[in-house]
């Protein structure tokens, strides 16, 4: 679905991704691991056009992503929950879920996917009409989260979502991940907490200073010297 | 203002009646500042830049109008119904010729240097302000030219108060275009894509969000906004000159700043204070007139220095 094929970014004169091959196939749930600098959000910018890349080639569904601009490459079905959020602080509840539909004119459909977001996240519902820059760090990114999904992507990609939060959480966060993927949505998930992100995907990525080291399903990663070493404290 | 000396009132009035004269002397141009207010703080609020040729936007709509009604051969007021007519004809022209400036001037000095350090589109604007005033130098000479007074000299008199029919008109169709544009922003597909992107713009093209068209449609607003202040000026002020925009500019960004740059609401509110605050200093401070833009950027001095969030400037941070 989603291929990374032979991608080096640069900012200025800084090599930060190197020789970068990903691919996520329909229906998965695919994690990328790494330590702070690795690349992981850059990685993010890259395949969303926020940066492009120097070489090598993106493409989704067989279709080229890096000639396109930010917002052609969420019509197409991806969408991001970027790291740290970035909700709008100065919008209510409501319109940074409406903000996430913004290339949906179908306003029943809209209205339709909020009450879904609302189930999802009850607390959002209880919050609607606050403005996001208020919210709690865990509203935040439960808001951020409803709001990529506002897009119906094909391809949801999320950059640490657990960042920031209490053990419960977390848990709730992984727990709707798989909820989103068995409503047939596939995830690219960005994560420092390997041991949870493992726990849920099919297939993972450990990136080192922006390449690639290790590629593997998930169980076998969680079993793996390196990965246990660096990611699983043992 | 030099030029306000045309609406000043008879020396006669009482005391209380000269104050409500400059009142509403002050809510009339208040409501042309606001307009122009609005300009700086629209760009500034979705680009961080200080658009600094904005006033000279202001200024070619009063050129280009002055040269439309000299070409329809207009010197005097020419009946009801043809003034409404004429009164929408020039909104219309000042405001296409004002965003159409303002556009290609975001599209060809701006835009190029999104990504470049601050200073760079800050001189840009500087430049682009020196072109627009230079062509309209060139072009209608260096000196006052006088627009004819299209509207017949009725009012009402409250008093000694006098609320000419003009001044009424220019508020209403300020006010008229500001509820516009507030409807606009909250309601619009292109109002939500312009507050989000004043917010965030990463992440307003992460929701699928055309910034480049976004930022266009800003300049283009905020020029036709001020492209209708430069017909209201021209009716009410009646001087048409090349450096009439770098004075009201100052002005009317200094409104933008006392409100709270980026915030409709504060440029409209700055507008109006700024309005009856000179037209109360041209009353009572003696030798006013030559005080009254000394005073307007005291004030712009005093609010950078002890409240630059400006009165009603954001609470929130703008990135999280
Ligand atoms: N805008 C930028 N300009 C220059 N260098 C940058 C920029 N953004 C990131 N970098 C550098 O690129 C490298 C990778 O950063 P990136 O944000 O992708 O790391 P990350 O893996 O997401 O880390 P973290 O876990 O801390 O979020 C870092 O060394 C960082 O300093
Ligand atoms: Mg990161």
């Amino acid at each position: 679905m989603l291929e990374i094929h032979d991608v080096d970014t640069y900012y200025g004169p800084n090599h930060v991704l190197r020789d970068l091959n990903i691919e996520v196939n329909q229906g998965e749930i695919v994690t990328l691991l790494g330590a702070n600098a690795a690349g992981k959000t850059t990685t993010m910018k890259t395949i969303f056009g926020i940066v492009k890349p120097r070489n090598g080639t993106l493409t989704f569904k067989g279709e080229r992503i890096d000639t396109m601009g930010t917002d052609q490459i969420i019509a197409h079905g991806l969408a991001l929950v970027p790291e740290a959020r970035r909700v709008f602080p100065r919008m209510t509840v409501f319109e940074n879920l409406e903000m996430g539909a913004f290339l949906n004119n179908d306003r029943s459909v809209i209205d339709q996917d909020i009450e879904r977001m609302y189930a999802l996240f009850p607390r959002l519902k209880e919050r609607a009409k606050q403005v996001a820059g208020t919210l709690s760090g865990g509203e935040q990114q439960m808001l951020a989260m409803g709001r990529a999904l506002m897009a119906r992507p094909q391809l949801l990609c999320m950059d640490e979502p657990s960042m920031g939060l209490s053990p419960i959480l977390v848990q709730t966060v992984f727990d709707t991940i798989q909820e989103i993927r068995k409503q047939g949505v596939t995830v690219f998930l960005v994560e420092q907490n390997a041991f949870m992100a493992l726990n849920i995907a099919d297939r993972g990525y450990v990136l080192q200073q922006g390449q690639i080291v290790l590629t593997d399903t998930a169980k076998n990663l969680l079993d793996n010297d390196l990965v246990r070493r660096a990611y699983l404290g043992g | 203002m030099l030029t306000l000396a045309t609406v000043m009132i008879p020396a006669s009035a009482s005391p209380v009646g000269i104050f409500f004269q400059q009142l509403e002397i002050g809510i009339t141009l208040g409501a042309m500042y606001a307009l122009v207010a609005l300009g700086y703080t629209l760009v500034y609020g979705i680009i961080e830049l200080i658009n600094f040729a904005h006033g000279d936007i202001f200024m070619w709509s009063t050129v280009v109008t002055l040269a439309v009604i000299q070409a329809m051969g207009i010197t005097a007021s020419p009946g009801p119904v043809k003034l409404i007519g004429l009164l929408i004809l020039l909104l219309a022209i000042g405001m296409l010729v004002s965003a159409t400036l303002n556009y290609t001037i975001e599209r060809f000095f701006y835009k190029p240097l999104r990504k470049a350090p601050r200073l760079a589109p800050l001189i840009a604007a500087i430049g682009a302000s020196f072109i627009l005033e230079t062509i309209a130098q060139l072009w209608r000479g260096s000196s006052f030219v006088a627009f004819p007074s299209i509207f017949p000299s009725v009012g009402i008199t409250f008093g000694s108060v006098r609320v000419n029919l003009l001044d009424v008109v220019i508020v209403i169709v300020a006010v008229v275009l500001m509820y516009g544009l507030e409807r606009f922003i909250r309601l619009t597909r292109m109002g939500k894509a312009m507050r989000a992107t004043a917010q965030d713009p990463e992440a307003a093209a992460l929701m699928g969000v055309n910034i480049n068209r976004t930022i266009s449609m800003t300049f283009i607003i905020g020029g036709a906004l001020a492209g209708a202040a430069g017909v209201l000026y021209n009716l009410y002020i009646a001087q048409v000159w090349f450096f009439t925009g770098f004075q009201l500019g100052l002005i009317a960004f200094t409104a933008a700043v006392l409100g709270g740059i980026g915030n409709i609401y504060g440029a409209v509110l700055g507008g109006f204070v700024i309005g009856l605050i000179e037209a109360l200093t041209i009353q009572y401070v003696p030798g006013g007139f030559a005080w009254a833009d000394a005073v307007v950027f005291a004030i712009l001095v005093l609010i950078l220095v002890f409240k630059p969030s400006g009165l009603l400037g954001q609470q929130i941070p703008n990135k999280v």
